[in-house]
């Protein structure tokens, strides 16, 4: 690793009041002018609606010009660190989001498009999702993609869905009421099959770092109605049996999910429908391109065999002679979201991976992988650093799950504490572990081939940084941040019902006659 | 050549990184894949264009094979409204912080976490309420997960919701409701509308509500653009059954009409698209949830949630994850149904706009509205053979009956659209006891000159 020593950084500190505390009476940001007198002849629009639902008192919004309205937003975004600084964000694969595409993005001819416009008026569109849908089709080995899905658990819930509708077409749902996952895949898979009505079989982890056939076999049978699963993990580690997992639930007479995530490690060299799968889904806000945003607007990609796409949600695009359509596939189980999905996101991702081609997209998962175990030697070499299943050699996939155990053994500071000081070197703060934490203290970085070698030995830099400082001056990691926006945040309160305000008139009600005292005081 | 997406493309970066872990090649590093398991055939993806310049002509080439709504003259609505989107609203989304921010701590977040904050906040007072949870993927979506609170609160499984309801959001329900045979089915019960006012039938509410009723739903404005004046009334027969009182609105209206916490709401929903969100073909939807601030309502919240706190500064406030556990994030299959990435970018553009607007601008642009739309109907009502079939009592969608003219509405839009209009959206499919007839979205966009010449253009098709 290439010695580097953490930037010295300071986040912005507007001070920036609530919105609600901004303004003055009589201000305004934009003004609706009175219509034509044509228009205005139908009378005061007050006489125009019902006396009892009329508005009596206006709502308590702020008074501001245009110009007090951008600065204050303007202010808060530099209170934003995010990709602007190092974002190694694991299981989210923070990657570039191309500039072209936000251009297009609010081009009237993507941002003013109505959904329910004459499919012949949207054929640029449709032809954007048709010509996507191949790549992701060439990408996976599945027949049929929807765009529906408004991210990734939405996909996961399409499935459900899905699932439902096969096991109702086969007459079996009602028998077929339980789901398989592991501890391993992400929350939003068994929170989905318990939502759409299935019970959930959760497989925990055995020595390999994944459950074990034997487990699956005893966890399946008549009543399985499908496997959700992801490969790899968020901790590196591929289930080398997955192929095997796949033809027993299939032999059971379930359905087999590939939760694919985690894809960019794998891109171009594996497909879900070659090992097996009935279904898939991609997020195309991480994978491909699309902007994190800070959790959408997202789109989860649904593909499927040709055997299941008669269930998927409705419309779908189709390519004919005459151009491309808007059809209702055969047994289609409705709507999982309105209208066709986020499809200014599938716009994005199809200019990202029409960017990238299919060697750019071998490419990315190679460096992936790289950048990940290059990561891993420096972050080994760090005192109170271990990563998950130390026994397990070899190098990892796009990510490794890291403990802070030792660390918090050793000096007491956790990964909490460590993330918050990491911060004030200009870094954001890594993705920990989604619940329940099967390391004491994890984190998981992903570099994908977004980040430069230089990105990675500053990050790890910081990591080594603050680790030092837990050892030799832990109190300085302890009362982190120093150099953010705000001092740390107390969230206490945020579980009490006499205390959480989620909106300023819960705040005042609450909490400002408190402050009226101690002001008096 | 190094592709610009990709730092470590280029092969001194490669061999530095392989030089250090030691491994003799990139292929080495995938060891974990059985051979049997990777592909190896060509990827069959059309050729790459790696240049910025090929890259936008092809996507342009593509998108201006598209008509929008800038360029022809739209009445769709229907779900997604076209309204007007203020300058500063896409330089605030457009902001790299923002649109490329992640999930760090509530100290390096702190200035997204307060625009959340104050998106709540700005909605809390539209709506009337005091709890607001952070957006949902859409309206639909919202009133999905609101039925499934009602029912976990009650543990009733039977919602009343109006018979003319949107079915794009219907389906989205009965979805969210799960099919009869599964395990959590919450029937879906249509109340009938009545046919001279588009408002609800309260006889045919009363012989519905009962209890097995977990909620009643209803909408302001309606999916037929119709306000439903009894809202106090209905909330009350829902409150006096047992039943949780759920409003659907259209936040754009709060400027004028009623708050639903006033008129007892239990749970509000409704969408933020309208408040400055491109339609983007649908990619502008999203939704929201409120309700009371109380313990029972907060406890059933499936969204992620934001509450002030304090820091360690005396007098400072930062902004924090409030009842997370409770998410699928913390309890998995045990927490409320579940949630992930939803439409919080879209969420800080709404607090702009909430901020831009003020009371007055809300007051303002709900005034216009109203005024262009009836104005419109007045207009179209006029021309022979047409019908507003709800002639009072609405907010900007109205019902338009065709059947005066012989014609159904698929011809009039097809003759609309070779004169560059997009006809209100065709009803007949899905409601047959409305004739032919088509929902007309008229907004603060639509001038005088618009109307005179959808009017124009209808005199001619349907003489």
């Amino acid at each position: 690793m290439s010695d580097v020593t953490p930037r010295e950084y300071h986040q912005a500190r507007w001070n920036e009041p609530v919105v609600m505390e901004l303004g003055a009476p009589g201000r305004r940001g934009i003004t609706f002018a009175a219509p034509e007198a044509a228009v205005q002849a139908v009378g005061p629009a007050a006489d125009l609606l019902p006396p009892a639902m009329r508005r009596k008192v206006p709502p308590v919004l702020p008074e501001m010009t245009e110009h007090d309205t951008l600065r204050h937003y303007v202010r808060l975004s530099q209170q934003v660190l995010g990709m602007v600084g190092i974002s190694l964000f694991g299981t989210c694969t923070m990657k570039y989001n191309p500039r072209v595409s936000e251009a297009l993005g609010l081009r009237p001819q993507m941002a003013e498009l109505h959904p329910l416009q004459h499919p012949s008026t949207l054929q640029g569109l449709l032809e954007i999702v048709w010509n996507f849908e191949q790549i992701l089709k060439a990408l996976s080995g599945m027949d049929r993609f929807t765009f529906q899905a408004a991210g990734g658990a939405d996909a996961a819930y399409t499935h459900v869905c899905v699932t439902r509708g096969w096991l109702e077409a086969t007459g079996q749902l009602g028998q077929r009421d339980e789901i398989v996952t592991s501890i391993q895949a992400h929350p939003c898979n068994p929170a989905t099959a318990a939502a759409g009505g299935f019970k959930v079989i959760t497989l925990p982890l055995e020595e390999g770092g994944y459950p074990s056939v034997e487990a699956l076999k005893a966890a399946i049978g008549p009543r399985t109605a499908a496997l959700m699963i992801n490969n790899p993990d968020d901790m590196g580690i591929y289930n080398p049996h997955m192929k095997e997992w796949v033809r027993l639930v299939k032999e059971a007479g379930a359905l087999a999910f590939y939760d694919h995530a985690n894809f960019n490690g794998v891109m171009g060299k594996i497909r879900a429908r070659d090992l097996g799968f009935d279904a898939c889904m991609f997020m195309l806000h991480k994978t491909f391109g699309g902007p994190k945003g800070g959790g959408g607007p997202a789109t989860g990609a649904y593909g499927c065999t040709e055997e299941l796409a008669r269930f998927l949600p409705k419309p779908m695009v189709n390519k004919t002679a005459s151009g491309f359509t808007l059809d209702l596939p055969e047994k289609s189980v409705g709507k999982v979201r309105e209208f066709m999905g986020n499809l200014h996101i599938v716009m994005r991702a199809y200019a990202w991976a029409r960017g990238m081609g299919a060697e750019g997209i071998n490419e990315a998962s190679d460096i992936s992988v790289l950048a990940n175990n290059y990561m891993e030697k420096g972050l080994l070499a760090i005192r109170g650093v271990s990563k998950s299943h130390p026994t397990i050699d070899g190098p990892r996939m796009e990510m490794t799950r890291y403990s802070l155990g030792t660390l918090k053994e050793e000096t007491g500071i956790g990964v909490g504490e460590v993330a918050n000081r990491m911060t004030d070197y200009g870094v954001d703060a890594p993705w920990l572990a989604h619940e329940p934490w099967l390391f004491p203290e994890p984190f998981t970085p992903e570099a994908g081939e977004l980040w430069s070698k230089e990105d990675i030995d500053t990050w790890v830099a910081v990591v080594r940084k603050v680790c030092e400082e837990a050892y030799a001056n832990p109190d300085v990691v302890k009362s982190a941040p120093h150099n953010a926006a705000i001092a740390k945040v107390n969230g206490e309160g945020c579980e009490d019902p006499a205390r959480w305000a989620t909106t300023w008139r819960a705040y005042l009600r609450k909490h400002r006659g408190q402050a009226q005292q101690q002001a008096a005081e | 050549m190094a592709h610009p997406w990709m730092a470590n493309a280029t092969p001194e970066a490669k061999a530095a990184m392989l030089a250090a872990i030691g491994a003799p090649d990139i292929e080495s590093l995938f060891a974990q894949i059985p051979a049997e398991h990777r592909f190896r055939g060509r990827l069959d993806l059309p050729p790459a264009l790696a240049s910025e310049v090929a890259l936008k002509r092809h996507m342009l080439d593509l998108l201006k094979k598209n008509r929008d709504c800038e360029q022809d003259l739209s009445f769709l609505g229907a779900g997604i409204w076209q309204h007007h989107v203020p300058a500063i609203v896409d330089e605030v989304v457009g902001r790299t912080e923002f649109l490329t921010s992640v999930w760090g701590t509530p100290m390096s977040d702190h200035g997204r976490n307060q625009a959340w904050f104050e998106f709540c906040s700005m909605m809390g007072e539209l709506v009337g309420l005091e709890f607001v949870g952070l957006p949902v993927y859409s309206w639909g979506c919202a009133i999905g997960n609101a039925v499934r609170m009602a029912a976990r609160l009650n543990g009733r499984r039977e919602v009343l919701v109006p018979a003319g309801m949107d079915p794009e959001r219907l389906d989205v329900l009965r979805q969210y409701c799960e099919p009869e045979g599964s395990h959590g089915h919450i029937a879906v019960v249509p109340v009938a509308f009545e046919q001279a006012s588009g408002m609800l039938d309260m006889a045919d509410l009363k012989a519905k509500l009962s209890a097995r009723t977990a909620a009643v739903y209803i909408e302001n404005p309606g999916f037929l653009g119709v306000i439903e004046a009894r809202g106090a009334e209905i909330g009350k027969l829902a409150h006096a059954a047992g039943a949780e009182f759920i409003v659907g609105v259209d936040p754009i209206s709060l400027g004028v009409l009623a708050p639903p916490g006033d008129y007892g709401a239990d749970i509000c929903v409704g969408t933020i698209q309208t408040l400055g969100a491109h339609m983007s073909a649908g990619g502008g939807a999203g939704g929201f949830i409120a309700s009371r601030d109380e313990e029972r309502y907060a406890r059933e919240y499936p969204t992620l949630n934001i509450s002030i706190a304090p820091t360690d500064k005396p007098g400072e406030h930062g902004f924090a994850l409030s009842l997370a556990h409770q998410s699928s994030y913390g309890m998995r299959e045990e927490g409320k149904d579940w949630t992930g990435n939803s439409v919080y970018l879209t969420t800080i553009g709404c607090a702009a706009y909430m901020a831009l607007l003020g009371p007055q601008g809300f007051r303002e642009v709900g005034e216009v509205i109203v005024q262009r739309s009836h104005h419109a109907a007045h207009v179209l009502g006029g021309i022979k053979g047409l019908r507003i079939a709800f002639p009072c009592g609405y907010f900007k969608e109205f019902v338009v009956n065709f059947d005066g003219t012989g014609k159904t509405v698929g011809q009039v839009n097809d003759a609309l659209r070779a004169k560059g209009i997009f006809g209100g959206r065709d009803l007949s499919a899905d409601f047959p006891a409305l004739g032919q007839s088509a929902l007309y979205a008229v907004t603060e966009m639509h001038t005088a000159n618009d109307i005179a010449r959808l009017a124009a253009a209808l005199q001619e098709i349907v003489a």
